[in-house]
């Protein structure tokens, strides 16, 4: 199990999803992926993605501007 | 002694009846790609499809020109107003997953080179169905699945959605009869998904033409209260205005190329040409200045300091007159539009900034035909 991280700031919705997506799809289950965004919308899209596709957010949260939101990827 | 090879089984009429097509279907559970718009139909169609107990995944193409996402983040950025994905929130709605795909550069042929031509603005319907269909054929072959289904309903949209062009949509994709349209698929020849079996036709629908009293009525049935109702399509190629800004772009460039950074500040504030050589972005709220502030290190640009007010790009060539102008109407634009005079900075790709004096532009002096 790895800890990944992928910077998706200052792109736009639905660009942060797309990305997410990609990277995960590398990914092995049980890696964490931390995504950082500056779009509002990434902390509505990026669960909603997570949820259909049964991956587990561990956490959302925001930072000044910037947003983060962790996922644990499942098999 | 002759073995009757039937003597050790009972009779036929003691068999169970076997439905072979049923029975097929239960060996090898049938998969579908559903082309997931975000909007009404299509998620009518692949609930249509689930119900009858086919697997279905949904397949959204990000082109650059679509309405939702970008737009809601850009403007009103404070505002509390929901910055959903509408096709992720339908692929939730249906429990189905989603694969959302950039298509960005592919696209662009697509709308450079339509082969059947633009609509009423620069909307390439036609080929842009085809080019999604195409896509979404190769994502099932790629993946293991079946058949494609869309929420296309006949006589619906009036260059892509018509008797003599679906078929142009299923044979230029390659997708032939794995396209299935649920909501109008009695209308129209049996599909493979239909002859196989795998689909009920009798379940299918006979939608037709660009009333959407059925859609509603079907949603009311199925409980779906919300969905999203685009006024103008979810395409900015619909939008005349933006068609507009986008023919500009073209023909001051003598060619049409484009790159996602011009697609996305067409989207973007107030676009105003006084000279042939340049034209200015005026962000049109925070949202806008914020985004705009971005392109500042690609192009000239300039903000008043004495009064609060926009940050405008100019692209192009501006000469000194030229940047006078475009403070003036830099100025116009901001708080001190009544002022006497308005300070302004103006920097340039290179980083270099000065500081200018002018009297804003009075709105009556601007050539309408400026605003593009």
């Amino acid at each position: 199990m790895s800890h990944f991280m992928l910077d998706a700031r200052q792109l736009l919705c639905p660009l942060p999803v797309i990305r997410t997506q990609n990277r995960i799809a590398q990914l092995s289950p049980g890696d964490t992926l931390e995504v950082q965004a500056t779009d509002p919308g990434a902390l509505h899209d990026i669960p909603a993605w997570c949820r259909v596709h049964g991956h587990e957010v561990l956490e959302t949260r925001r930072d000044g501007h910037e947003i983060i939101i962790r996922v644990r990827v499942c098999p | 002694m002759t073995v009757h090879p039937m003597s050790s089984q009972p009779p036929l009429a003691a068999l169970p009846r076997v439905d072979f097509r049923q029975a097929a279907a239960s060996a090898a559970p049938k998969k579908a790609v559903a082309l997931i718009s975000g909007g009404l139909d299509s998620m009518l169609a692949a609930r249509l499809i689930l119900e009858q107990g086919i697997h279905v995944e949904g397949i959204n193409f990000y082109t650059g020109f679509c309405v939702e996402g970008h737009t809601h983040a850009i403007r009103h950025h404070e505002r509390a107003m929901p910055k959903r994905n509408n096709a992720l929130w339908t692929a939730e709605q249906l429990g189905i997953k989603l694969h959302i795909i950039d298509v960005i550069e592919e696209y662009k042929d697509v709308v450079i080179n339509p082969k059947h031509g633009y609509g009423a603005n620069l909307n390439p319907c036609l080929d842009c169905k085809g080019f999604m269909v195409r896509k979404a054929r190769e994502w099932m072959e790629q993946h293991g699945f079946d058949f494609i289904i869309t929420g296309e309903v006949l006589g619906q949209r009036p260059m892509s959605q018509r008797r003599d062009t679906l078929p142009v949509v299923a044979r230029e994709s390659g997708a032939f009869d794995r396209l299935l349209r649920p909501l109008c698929a009695r209308l129209l020849p049996e599909t493979l998904p239909e002859r196989e079996g795998w689909v009920d036709r009798a379940k299918l629908l006979d939608f037709n033409g660009r009333s959407r009293k059925p859609q509603m009525a079907l949603a009311e049935k199925y409980g779906i209260k919300e969905y999203a109702q685009p006024a103008g399509g979810c395409c900015f190629l619909t939008n005349q205005q933006y068609s507009h800004k986008l023919e500009d772009l073209w023909a001051t460039r003598g060619s049409k190329q484009y790159d996602f950074d011009d697609i996305m500040l067409l989207k973007v504030g107030r676009h105003l040409r006084p000279r042939p050589h340049f034209k200015l972005i005026v962000g049109r709220d925070e949202g806008e200045n914020n985004f705009l502030h971005g392109y500042r290190q690609r192009y000239t640009h300039l903000y008043a300091t004495s009064h609060e007010g926009p940050l405008v790009l100019i692209d192009g060539n501006p000469g000194e007159k030229d940047i006078e102008l475009a403070a003036r109407l830099t100025a116009r634009f901001g708080r001190g539009r009544e002022a006497e005079t308005v300070t302004l900075t103006v920097t340039d790709t290179a980083g270099n900034s000065r500081e200018w004096q002018v009297a804003p532009m009075p709105a009556n002096v601007i050539p309408p035909e400026w605003y593009l």
